[in-house]
């Protein structure tokens, strides 16, 4: 609340708060990590404390949690007792999604919002669908990773519906950035678990293909090799069946030998059960000999570890480890 | 790639500039004459001490937003505190003891602060704080009668937790209910009841764990799924190859770890990232129970539904100093021979012994991730040489950066040693020897001594 002028109007000198006593926190004679509140917030959470113990679920107890909020949107308590308050009289929810909006804006990473967020659209219903749709678009236009956003927006399509357009927006973000991991995560959630699309066995087939052109184009991106790993998933027979998976390896280590990625997935092809022809061991050994080292490897999975163990140094204990644990018919 | 190319998407300019920062700090370092670069390489121990004592006694008017924070506060300080082999002294302890007793629900559970409502995050951080205060005072101040039945409250039919009465349900609830049930030793099968469960269905397709299910893999969530899952007996349900797989991949060329694939290097997971390496090195006999597993479902090509005998425990752990003890000590706490991904027999699974067990075996393996590697992103690039850490260079120090630095300090230098509470040898730390700080029980980041002695405590009650 403000004055003409601008200027904070102290909660003691408004006329409608005159009847209440404001109380004080109980921090003791010697508290440790004492704040050092400025004299607005600790006006503020006084008469919070007051109408929060007296359970006075008013107007003006609304307009005071707001107030409290705006000075730390973190208060889960006040966050609680404004749910209350709002369920008491019958607000308007619609203007509550406004507020939310607002105090969002800067704090779009604050498990309260999005809490508080889901209870209004849980009421509102389908009704709600749009809007929230809309609201974590915006914020991840902002940021395409909030973690919260995305976990909202999930519960937003599996509770209230939507999914018409969600792999359209997922092939967006992924256009804007590849790289993006929480958009193939959400790629992932949608062809999984959208009523619209048959779930990922009827994907499979177009999602390996989606995944490997992106793989194409960045070999040294983690998602999609994670993503079309992840297609296959306690299905070990159709990994290392699609010829697709392991020709992919053999380009990209035909022409980009250094990666990574290509060599640790044709290893899980390999330990999954896929037997190599000699095309793909001539491959990893012309790798290993570019190296300058000898090997003593008798199989392919064994030279396979060797190779990581050298172009991945940080990652050389869990190559070494591999290398011992290679299942039997490896070996 | 240079950071001016405009095709870069925004994941990779941001992730060029990270490692134009990082690289340059590494460059200078290697340019240095060695004396110099010991220095560079120093804790600054004092410098940290009084910026952690500092907060203990004032915080400044921006701490606002964490006013729902406090017993948060009071455990990243008063760990990073002990970590460091520093006690506070009586008056600080007893003000601090008085000050979490105000938190203190009279219903059960602490809170952001006094008159709040209690929160099962806060809760955590309170128990936590006070354990590894010790003491007789410290430790009877809380009420486990009340705090048993806050849990209980918070419990939801579905198996997991909310973090308040109507709060949220997510794995760091499920983590921090069961952490603080297990420290105090009120651990039942009424809490564990499809705990579980939930956080099988928070494993993503990437490997590691989300907060929810369907969300994406996250170092903070994994930490907190994996602890989770061994201290209710169940982790043999989780996919730990694929975990391992995951994490193993967030460490990068930074030499720090990555919360998620593809986001920016950040110290704090130096314990989140770390800390699942710890736990992982301890999980030895489950691994291999899954790799053979899923060797025998290729050859019969049946899927991953092979029964592994497990030995029994109602045989007694040997202390023998003979190498073969270690794995015989983890089947202690990895009970029955149930297929994976199903919950064993309850009555087998003595839930009040896993978290002392589960550090008093003896690894034999190192660990898999670049620990020299990373303590010299804590040390270069996470250090502030006025006190405290950061998350990466350019961001300023707090509080939880310096608690999560510090313990994932902690994991990287006892990260060879067969046991937790020997010293390590001076190979294993990066910089002088004098960086050397307290080893954690991985599990519940509290430090080790502290942690036994709330342990006897609480173990007759
Ligand atoms: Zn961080």
């Amino acid at each position: 609340m403000e004055s003409e002028e601008g200027e904070r109007i102290p909660l003691s000198q408004r006329p409608e708060w005159h009847d209440v006593t404001p109380v004080p926190q109980d921090d003791g004679p010697n508290p440790v990590v004492p704040i050092a509140y400025t004299d607005e917030f600790r006006e503020t959470m006084d008469y919070f404390r007051a109408v929060y113990l007296a359970d006075e679920r008013s107007h003006r107890s609304l307009q005071l949690t707001s107030e409290a909020i705006r000075l730390n949107p973190g208060n889960y308590t006040v966050w609680h007792f404004r749910r209350l308050i709002l369920e008491t009289l019958g607000a308007d929810l619609q203007k509550e999604l406004d507020f939310v909006e607002d105090i969002a804006k800067d704090n779009s990473k604050n498990y309260q919002i999005w809490h508080h967020r889901r209870g209004l659209a849980e009421k509102l219903g389908t009704a709600a669908t749009v809007t929230e749709l809309e609201f974590t678009k915006k914020i991840l236009s902002l940021d395409a990773k909030n973690y919260h956003a995305w976990s909202h927006r999930q519960w937003v399509l599996q509770a209230l519906g939507g999914w018409e357009d969600e792999l359209d927006y997922c092939h967006q973000l992924l256009k804007e950035d590849i790289f993006n991991n929480s958009a193939w995560n959400q790629r992932y959630f949608v062809i999984t678990k959208s009523p619209l699309l048959g779930g990922l066995e009827a994907m499979r087939d177009s999602e390996v293909g989606y995944s490997i052109e992106a793989i194409v184009v960045n070999p040294e991106n983690e998602s999609p090799w994670r993503y079309l790993r992840g297609l296959f998933k306690d299905d070990p027979k159709s990994w290392i069946d699609d010829s697709r998976v392991s020709s992919l390896c053999l380009k990209i280590l035909r022409a980009k030998s250094r990666c990574v990625f290509a060599l640790s997935t044709l290893l899980e092809l390999v330990c999954d059960g896929f037997r190599p022809s000699s095309e793909f061991k001539d491959a990893v050994v012309s790798l290993w000999n570019n190296s300058g080292s000898d090997s003593t490897d008798s199989s392919l999975a064994e030279t396979i570890c060797s190779v990581l163990g050298f172009l991945d140094p940080l990652r050389a204990n869990y190559w070494t480890w591999r290398k011992s644990k290679l299942p039997a018919q490896t070996v | 790639m240079e950071p001016t190319d405009l095709n870069l998407t925004v994941t990779q300019r941001e992730q060029c500039m990270v490692e134009a920062q990082v690289f340059g700090i590494y460059k200078h370092f290697s340019d240095l004459p060695s004396r110099a670069q010991t220095v560079m390489l120093e804790l600054v121990r004092d410098k940290h001490i009084e910026y952690l004592t500092d907060g203990l006694q004032q915080l400044g008017s921006s701490f606002r937003v964490l006013d729902a924070n406090r017993p948060w506060l009071c455990y990243w300080i008063l760990h990073s505190l002990a970590l460091l082999g520093e006690y506070v002294d009586d008056e600080l302890e007893n003000n601090a003891v008085d000050f979490l007793n105000r938190c203190q629900d009279p219903n059960g559970g602490y809170s952001g602060g006094p008159g709040q409502m209690p929160h099962l995050a806060t809760t955590y951080a309170a128990v936590n704080a006070l354990v590894t205060l010790g003491g007789q005072r410290s430790l009877s101040s809380i009420n486990r009668d009340k705090l048993y039945t806050f849990l209980r409250r918070m419990k939801d039919p579905s198996g997991g937790f909310r973090m308040h009465e109507a709060g949220e349900i997510d794995v760091r609830a499920c983590y921090t209910a069961i952490s603080v049930a297990s420290v105090l030793n009120i651990l039942d099968q009424e809490l564990v009841e499809n705990v579980g469960n939930y956080i099988l269905s928070c494993q993503t397709y990437e490997g590691g764990i989300a907060g929810e299910p369907g969300s994406e893999a996250h170092g903070g969530y994994t930490f907190c799924g994996l602890a989770t899952m061994i201290l209710i007996g169940q982790v043999h349900g989780l996919n730990i190859t694929g975990l391992m797989n995951w994490v193993v991949f967030r460490q990068g060329v930074e030499c720090g770890f990555q919360g998620r694939t593809n986001k920016l290097v950040d110290g704090c997971y130096s314990f989140w990232q770390g800390g699942v390496f710890s736990l992982i090195q301890r999980l030895r006999t489950v691994v291999n129970e899954q790799l053979v597993m899923m060797d025998d479902g290729k050859q019969d090509g049946s899927s991953r539904c092979t029964q592994i005998p497990v030995k029994s425990h109602a045989s007694e752990r040997k202390q023998d100093s003979e190498g073969t003890s270690s794995q015989y000590d983890e089947s202690r706490w990895e009970q029955g021979g149930a297929p994976a991904g199903l919950p064993r027999s309850p009555d087998l699974i003595n839930l009040s012994n896993i978290g002392l067990s589960f550090v008093e075996q003896h690894t034999e393996n190192g660990p898999l991730f670049h620990s020299l590697a990373l303590q010299q992103y804590i040390l270069l690039c996470s250090q502030v040489l006025n006190g405290g850490f950061r998350d990466k260079p350019g961001k300023a120090r707090d509080y939880y950066h310096t608690c999560y630095c510090l313990s994932g300090l902690s994991v990287c230098q006892y990260s060879c040693s067969k046991d937790l509470d020997s010293s390590p040898l001076p190979h294993a730390l990066f910089g002088p020897y004098s960086n050397l700080v307290e080893s954690v029980h991985p599990l519940y980041n509290i430090v080790l001594n502290r942690y036994h002695a709330a342990h006897d405590f609480f173990r007759g009650s």
